[in-house]
């Protein structure tokens, strides 16, 4: 890694835990996945060791607390103005809009990291497939990455934290339900197959569906490393088009 | 060396920045003067490579705008307005992370860290965090962060605005320290700061260059230049003083101000002094002082912005 892209992560990953915001989140996301995965999510009425009520409620869970930790990755620069002083430091745009969105993505890596608690327990409980849980954890993390890339986008858009979280929040839904019935149900018969199987195609659903279950395919894999990078392009994009805002 | 030619900056419909060229040169120190959205700010973003100009070219010391910014990037220093910073970081965090992008590391980032703390005095504050800083203080770390890397070219909007006297003094004594080598631009609302600091002024109005010259050329085009100022023990100018010191001979014209007589005379007239003061002897005026007017730049800077059409 670049020095210049370390710089940027570590700056960026400290100003999350100098705000309340990283332990609000933290625990916020703690209590959340505890409460799907106990309640909702009858862990133990299935009677069965593993981690997938936990898994299964991700989508869900990250559709609006990832937006509250990308939001502000550029939106709070432009309110400050600290965006002219970053922009005009001699830093290749590609290494600032990574270093950005690996800070976010670590960030929410720790989070994810924090629920090993619940791994104990089922280890504890039962005799899980360890293998199967490690795959999920990863997808897990891959598709948080990609709600991310998608956050930093809209944050560059403007300079208010809440428009950026309300359009994350949009977008991200938008990808999760792609490949919902409802709505593909609501595009069949008036647009192209072609069009139809491209949309079942981008739902983060899924393609998680499988990862929840602990198959880390290479072909879900590659589509969220795309996901990802074609969101941080188009971030980098909007910077160049909006910078004085 | 810089180099602009015919800049222009619109947005939207509306264009603030119309078809600025200079060049200039090391050694150079340039005071930006103009009244408020004359768009001394916006050339200064676009000088540092923050807004891509609608039209027009830039180059900073050969390296051509927006194509080679970070190298060009890489040669200055730049006080954005309102010397925006990480607030939530301490002024010692802040630094230490400019002087890692700037290419610092290990005992040579503490070096560079250090001389700019100590040049913008900021040691007291080092461990609070910025948004708890006062006005001046968090302009002083702004400052601090432009002259680390000891820049070829610095880039200072306003940057003694909301700084004490000595700070003031501070900062003006910094910049006329730098060596010969450096290009300096700096934007004011202190018209006595580009006398003090500055060897060349240019005043923008309504996006464009109304005035391009030394300071003291540019006090010269007052029409206070030669002027004789008088003011009176206790303050009170007398009626008759005003009458009679209009009528001499060589007067053109006489200006009361809150506390002194100002007489202004006819072109190509010397000994004006003498003959005043002969007059004040002769009519027992108590006079405190009486002195000839190099210019004031304040009237100069109301004749060249007042009036002109955005
Ligand atoms: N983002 C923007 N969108 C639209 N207009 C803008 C924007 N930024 C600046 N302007 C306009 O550009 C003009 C020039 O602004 P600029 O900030 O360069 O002025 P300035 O000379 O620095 O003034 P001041 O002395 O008040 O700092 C102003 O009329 C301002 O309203
Ligand atoms: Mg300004």
């Amino acid at each position: 890694m670049s020095r210049i892209l370390r710089t940027i992560l570590k700056r960026e990953l400290q100003s999350y835990f100098s705000t309340a915001i990283a332990y609000v989140f933290i625990l916020i996301f703690l209590v959340l996945s505890g409460l799907f995965t106990f309640y909702i999510g009858s862990f133990y009425e299935r009677q069965q060791a593993d981690l997938a009520p936990f898994f299964t409620f991700h989508p869900w869970l990250y559709l609006f607390l990832i937006p509250a930790i990308a939001m502000r990755i550029w939106s709070e620069e432009r309110k400050s103005g600290s965006i002219e002083l970053l922009l005009t430091l001699p830093i290749a745009r590609r290494h600032l809009v990574l270093g950005k969105f690996l800070a976010a993505w670590l960030f929410a890596g720790i989070a994810l990291l924090l629920t090993f608690p619940l791994w104990l327990t089922v280890n504890y409980l039962g005799d899980p497939d360890n293998g199967v849980i490690l795959a999920s954890y990863i997808g897990s993390w891959l598709m948080a990455g990609g709600f991310i890339a998608i956050g930093s986008c809209m944050s560059a858009l403007t300079k208010s934290q809440v428009i950026a979280f309300v359009l994350c929040s949009f977008v991200c839904l938008l990808f999760v339900m792609a490949g919902f019935p409802l709505v593909l149900n609501a595009f069949k018969g008036w647009v192209p197959l072609v069009v139809l199987d491209t949309l079942a195609s981008l739902s983060f659903l899924t393609h998680f569906a499988a990862v929840s279950k602990g198959v880390l395919s290479l072909q879900d894999f590659l589509f969220f490393v795309s996901v990802i990078l074609v969101w941080l392009g188009a971030s980098s994009i909007i910077l160049d088009i909006k910078k004085g805002g | 060396m810089i180099q602009v030619k015919h800049l222009s900056k619109a947005y939207g419909d509306l264009l603030v920045v119309k078809d600025l060229s200079f060049n200039l040169v090391p050694g150079e120190i340039l005071g930006f003067l103009g009244p408020n959205g004359a768009g001394k700010s916006t050339t200064m973003k676009m000088l540092t490579g923050f807004l891509t100009p609608t039209s027009g070219e830039i180059s900073i010391w050969g390296h051509r705008l927006p194509e080679e910014s970070l190298l060009a990037q890489s040669r200055i220093g730049y006080l954005p307005e309102g010397a925006p910073c990480y607030e939530e970081m301490t002024p010692a965090g802040f630094l230490a992370f400019i002087a890692e992008v700037r290419g610092y590391s290990g005992s040579d980032a503490t070096a560079a860290v250090d001389r700019a703390i100590d040049t913008m005095s900021l040691g007291s504050v080092l461990h609070q965090k910025i948004e708890t800083l006062s006005k001046g203080y968090k302009r002083r770390v702004g400052l601090a962060q432009a002259i680390l890397h000891e820049p070829e070219i610095l880039i200072l909007d306003e940057p003694t605005d909301g700084l004490d006297p000595n700070q003031k003094h501070q900062v003006r004594e910094m910049i006329k320290g730098l060596s010969k080598e450096k290009i300096v631009i700096i934007s004011t609302h202190i018209l006595e700061e580009v006398t003090a600091v500055c060897n060349r002024v240019m005043v923008l109005a309504a996006g464009r260059i109304v005035s391009d010259s030394t300071p003291a050329d540019l006090l010269a085009k007052s029409s206070f230049r030669d002027a004789i100022s008088l003011s009176f023990q206790g303050e009170q100018i007398p009626n008759e003083a005003v009458t009679l010191l209009g009528e001499l001979n060589g007067v053109k014209n006489v200006m009361v101000t809150a506390d002194s007589l100002v007489i202004f005379p006819s072109p190509g007239q010397v000994n004006l002094l003498a003959d005043i003061y002969e007059s004040a002897r002769a009519h027992g005026w108590q006079l405190s002082s009486i002195h000839v007017e190099k210019g004031r730049l304040d009237d100069v800077f109301r004749s060249l912005t007042e009036g002109v059409a955005a």
